[in-house]
């Protein structure tokens, strides 16, 4: 009787674990760190889909989603609605999320480094080599910087939404760069070395003494590193962590009109529980949530 | 009887299919490869293989950087392990059996670590060891590059090399080695002027093995090398190969730069397709040699 008892219960437990819906995502490594929050808390919390999502990058992402081989795909660089309306994609933005620059100087610390936005396109752009070069020193009077030390820039190798909002803002504060450079998800650099994905990239910015690279800013958290000051419109400087830090990027979900209708359902009721009760989660992640019309827009509109 | 001609028909005919569905998946690959990359070549035609330019922004693509990046770290990891690869040979033979047996499996071991983990060990311990010591001599250097990414491929292709010596030493005809004995040479005399001579031979086969095994190594590589798509103009600078273009980029692309990505692998399926069609070259003419 009792082992009849245990078998139904395990029976019936396996069975309820089978009928559990599961839905894949994959796309951009940025907003990851959140969307693998998400997941653990909605399962946690509800007894909705299981969410699967791997941080794969916003363009294999993307390649994925208009394969049909995932059910939503990450992307950090926006599709444009003609382009969505092509493949037959659904669109709606999700987080913005803070890119800052990191560097790896002997005894600096944390949001300690100020520079300019003609300093820092000047030495992505290749023109400033050493961190002795007086221009860094006049912005920086109260850091000890070091006597000869060549700068190491560090990027992208692999195609990446992090690179589209970082060298967007470049392009944006510096003539010379849009010029020369261009915005884009994988841009000519002009110096540096390239690692991969946003762990890569701290981890070859904190091998190298004197590198400076780029990623979101949780990476950078994660992997202890010194980020920088940057300068807005008004030459006041901003640390990361405060709320009018110049370099942002939204992140975007994107999903298949003609998607299954159960498994649409599904991802619209993961969708709306992250818009309701995922703020803190990416909040503590250093995300910023979307503003509340614009949210409120989305539920409307898409996710109703 | 009926019974087992049977057996053996079937055997043979599921022998046929095996190989035959293998040979069939070479050639489909080659067809695939080429008709992927038709865009890139109907763009820019011979210019592809010469032209140094990689601009995704205005969709510009040109392969000589990854080729030379490719062939040069290839090279300088050759001639690296090969002396080493031959020294260690030697030791091998000579050295008394337990020993020998011990260092065998020791080589043998590096052949069965993970390429990824010589990348981690690359990331983490040769650059930033190699980035001191070039300051040592004041040179800056961040230790990504060409240098760093040759010597890891040296450690990864030195057991397959070192192996192939090893085998075409020990067929050294003993009656050669104690005559060289008998007449009064030294150890040193014995390996200069017996093994050295007869392992001549071995240098080549070594090189064949190493160079395949080299060529398209990725994962190690990608880590060390600096992923830049410029032609490096010394040791010390970052470059890129074939393999790790294709795994930086092949994920995310899409259109022109897509099928560009597939001329490169076409390229690097050629340039492998010619060493083993020289190796099989060199493995006859030593076959009629010996026979």
């Amino acid at each position: 009787m009792k082992t009849s008892l245990i078998l139904a219960a395990t029976l019936l437990a396996a069975s309820s674990y089978a009928e559990r819906l599961t839905l894949n995502g994959a796309g951009a490594s940025f907003p990851a760190p959140v969307y693998q929050q998400w997941t653990y808390a909605y399962t946690a919390d509800e007894l909705g889909a299981a969410i699967n999502y791997q941080s794969v990058g916003s363009g294999a992402g993307i390649n994925q989603i208009k394969a049909g081989t995932i059910d939503f795909a990450g992307s950090d660089a926006p599709l444009t609605p003609p382009q969505c309306d092509e493949s037959g994609l659904v669109q709606i933005p999700m987080l913005t999320g803070a890119v800052v620059p990191i560097v790896n100087l002997p005894r600096l610390k944390d949001a300690q480094l100020k520079l300019s936005n003609a300093t820092l396109s000047a030495i992505f752009l290749g023109e400033i080599t050493n961190w002795n070069d007086p221009r860094i020193a006049a912005e920086n009077p109260d850091v000890k910087l070091p006597k000869t030390l060549p700068i190491t820039v560090v990027h992208r190798s692999d195609s990446s939404g992090t690179t589209n909002i970082f060298t967007s803002y470049l392009a944006n504060v510096s003539t010379k760069w849009k010029e020369k450079i261009g915005a884009g998800s994988n841009v000519k650099w002009p110096v540096g070395i390239g690692g991969q994905k946003n762990p890569g990239v701290c981890n070859t910015v904190s091998r190298i003494r004197g590198a400076i690279g780029y990623t979101e800013y949780t990476y950078a958290l994660e992997a202890q590193l010194a980020t920088v000051q940057l300068c807005d419109a008004q030459g006041k400087y901003h640390t990361a962590q405060a709320p009018f830090w110049p370099i942002l990027g939204t992140t975007y979900i994107l999903f298949r009109k003609d998607m299954d209708t159960e498994r649409c359902e599904a991802l619209k009721a993961y969708l709306r529980w992250c818009f309701k009760k995922g703020d803190s989660q990416a909040i503590t992640l250093h995300y910023t949530p979307l503003p509340e019309p614009v949210k409120a827009q989305v539920l409307r509109d898409v996710l109703k | 009887m009926k019974r087992i001609n049977f057996l053996d028909s079937t055997f043979r005919n599921v022998c046929l299919i095996c190989t035959g569905v293998c040979g069939a998946i070479t050639v489909a690959l080659v067809v695939q490869l080429s008709s992927a990359s038709s865009e890139a070549w109907h763009t820019f035609g011979w210019g592809l293989l010469l032209s140094t330019e990689w601009d995704p922004v205005t969709n510009v693509y040109g392969a000589l950087p990854a080729i030379i990046g490719t062939l040069l770290t290839t090279g300088l990891a050759l001639f690296i392990a090969l002396p080493l690869a031959f020294l260690c040979a030697l030791q091998l033979v000579e050295a008394p059996p337990a020993l020998s047996k011990i260092l065998s499996h020791g080589i043998d071991l590096l052949a069965a670590i993970p390429s990824v983990i010589y990348g981690m060990w690359g990331l983490f311990i040769l650059c930033p060891l190699l980035q001191e010591a070039f300051w040592l001599l004041e040179i800056d250097t961040n230790g990504f590059g060409v240098l760093a990414a040759s010597l890891i491929l040296a450690l990864m292709i030195l057991p397959y090399i070192c192996a192939v010596m090893r085998d075409v030493l020990k067929m050294t005809p003993a009656l050669l080695k104690e005559a060289a004995m008998g007449v009064g040479c030294t150890p040193w005399e014995c390996a200069r002027d017996i093994f050295l001579r007869h392992g001549a031979k071995a240098l080549l086969g070594g090189i064949f093995i190493g160079l395949g095994r080299a060529l398209g190594e990725t994962m190690a590589v990608l880590f060390v090398v600096g992923n830049i798509i410029e032609i490096p103009s010394n040791l010390l600078e970052g470059c890129t190969t074939i393999s790790a273009t294709l795994a930086n980029n092949f994920a995310e692309a899409e259109g022109l730069q897509q099928s560009v990505l597939f001329a490169l692998g076409l390229i690097l399926l050629l340039m492998t397709f010619g060493i083993q069609v020289l190796a099989h070259c060199y493995l006859r003419k030593t076959a009629q040699m010996k026979g």
